[in-house]
């Protein structure tokens, strides 16, 4: 499986089942390109959580092939995957916040583990807070904080180490319409810093928010195009998805 | 709306270990505090206590061996006074020529009597009882039994009633009763040892089980097993140094006071038993063995645990 120029994650017939059960993604193939904003919805229990997984390498696929940054990530030996999981931002639908951490804490999570000095992350994990409009909520426990403020701090955590791709599970599935339209700019702003974003969301009307954004529509576990709007597998020539 | 900041140029300034109060600070330490140095220390403190019996036994029955090895006592039991004189006379030329004799002493008849006194008491009747007389015997280094045999037999040439008792023979049960007391205590040690470690291993797979969430959570943001494991690692070694400290200072002051009861009986054997600068190092060595075992203990099992994740 070559790469082509910009390619930064290639699925190639891939398939997930978990234990016996009939496979929940079956022959997925597509590419995701740097720098570009890809949507991926479908209804629930359609595969996005699963499909994201494989993406974010929190789960082996049961066949296929994946190849992440130039890399095949499935024979990948375990102890290089923290190094690809570092290239990656998520923002998980439950938003996974330490409990016992304060935002700061937690915003600043990736870049300790990633081995960033204290003195270095202060200013940036303070400039990130105050980026998402949480300067003031630095100390608060993820428990004190709204929905919506813990869903900003789960991006800023995702974001913080600039991450090459940033992968979001239903961020706005928690939030009001306003709010939602406020992530989904901070997302737009990242993207347009350079880092290929890919939201997961069942919101339709979150799709016409964001222009130049690309389409992947997963239906009973299988990429679809009913509409014939959109074009999976990609096309030879590179282009993955269209415009809506 | 700012950008986000840069982080680059400090990721270029220099990367530190994920290690420390920070990354000791993901987990809540009551995960894995609480009753983790109470069973720690007592773990050392039995220990230090076993190492130290062990130890004191095993000095005492080397002690005790040295002190026998080359010790011997002829007996001449003779109920005639002048027979009794003339083969202790003969006894005395064959150990003046005995090439593996170093010395010898005739015990004298009034030590005798000093010795039988508590059973045989003091009185004319008693002095009617005729009392063996002893010849205390010491042989050269090197001396073995075919050397007591050949003295033997040449003793018995010149006195029939004469009778060599290798001092080792007869505390050989004595010393053997210790020898196994000791190894009884080393195998304590090991079992100790075990027990510590299998608790270290229930602790860490409970904090593991407590913290999965957060443990994921790590893993995902990139953080790789040698990291979560490090954090364990941090807060079973505060657990263990605090454990094996009171531990240390519990099992030597149990010593102390066990050394004081044997150290009344005034009893020679148990004089031999006192340790050693060397035998004090190595009961100091205990808490740290117990804070290595720990360690590796906490590290093994969230390593092994980590494995079966992605």
């Amino acid at each position: 499986m070559s790469t082509r120029e910009g390619e930064i994650v290639q699925f190639d017939n891939v398939g997930l089942r978990y234990g016996t059960d009939r496979e929940v993604l079956s022959n997925v193939t597509f590419s995701l390109y740097s720098g570009r904003f890809y949507f991926l919805t479908g209804a629930s229990g359609a595969g996005k959580t699963s499909l994201l997984k494989l993406l974010y390498l929190a789960q082996r696929p049961s066949r296929g092939a994946i190849r992440m940054f130039g890399r095949d990530v499935i024979t990948l030996p375990r102890d290089k995957l923290p190094d690809f999981r570092r290239r990656m931002g998520v923002v998980f639908q439950d938003f996974r916040l330490v409990d016992h951490l304060s935002a700061f804490d937690n915003v600043a999570l990736p870049l300790r583990v990633s081995g960033v000095r204290e003195a270095d992350l202060r200013e940036p994990v303070a400039d990130m807070l105050e980026w998402v409009g949480l300067a003031h909520r630095a100390e608060a426990r993820p428990a004190t904080l709204s929905g919506g403020e813990q869903q900003r701090v789960a991006i800023a955590r995702a974001v913080i180490g600039r991450p090459e791709i940033l992968i979001a599970d239903e961020p706005t599935g928690n939030v009001d319409p306003e709010m939602a339209v406020k992530l989904l700019r901070l997302f737009e702003a990242l993207n347009r810093l350079g880092t290929t974003v890919v939201v997961a969301t069942h919101d339709v009307q979150l799709l016409r928010k964001v222009p130049d954004s690309l389409i992947m529509r997963l239906s009973k576990g299988m990429l679809a195009d009913p509409t014939g709007a959109l074009r999976y597998p990609p096309r030879r020539e590179g282009t993955v998805g269209e415009s809506v | 709306m700012k950008r986000p900041p840069a982080l680059a140029s400090a990721v270029d300034r220099g990367l530190a270990p994920f290690r420390g109060r920070r990354a000791a600070g993901l987990l809540p330490q009551a995960r894995l505090g609480g009753p983790m140095p109470w069973v720690i220390a007592i773990m050392v403190a039995l220990t230090v206590v076993a190492a130290g019996g062990a130890l004191a036994l095993s000095n005492m029955v080397s002690t005790a061996s040295g002190d026998l090895a080359g010790s011997a006592t002829v007996q001449i039991i003779d109920p005639d006074a002048g027979q009794r004189a003339a083969q202790v006379e003969a006894v005395q030329d064959v150990l003046a020529q005995d090439p593996s004799v170093e010395g010898f002493r005739v015990v004298p008849e009034e030590d005798i009597a000093e010795l039988l006194e508590p059973w045989l008491g003091t009185g004319e009747e008693v002095e009617a009882v005729p009392l063996p007389s002893l010849v205390d015997v010491e042989l050269r280094e090197g001396s073995g039994r075919e050397d007591y045999a050949r003295l033997e037999a040449t003793m018995r040439e010149v006195a029939p009633r004469a009778r060599i008792d290798a001092q080792s023979d007869w505390l050989a049960p004595v010393l053997s009763a210790l020898s196994a007391l000791k190894w009884m205590a080393f195998a304590l040690i090991l079992m100790l040892g075990f027990v510590g470690a299998a608790a270290v291993w229930l602790a860490a797979r409970n904090a593991l089980g407590g913290n999965r969430k957060t443990i994921e959570v790590v893993h995902l943001l990139g953080g790789s097993d040698d990291q979560i494991a490090r954090i364990f690692q941090r807060s079973i070694l505060l657990d263990a140094v605090i454990g094996g400290v009171l531990g240390l200072v519990a099992g030597v002051l149990a010593m102390s006071l066990l050394a004081r009861q044997f150290g009344a009986l005034q009893s020679g054997m148990v004089a031999g038993g006192t340790l050693t600068a060397i035998d004090w190092v190595l009961i100091g060595l205990v808490p740290l063995f117990a804070v290595a075992i720990a360690v590796y203990t906490a590290r093994m099992t969230v390593l092994s645990s980590l494995r079966k994740s992605l």
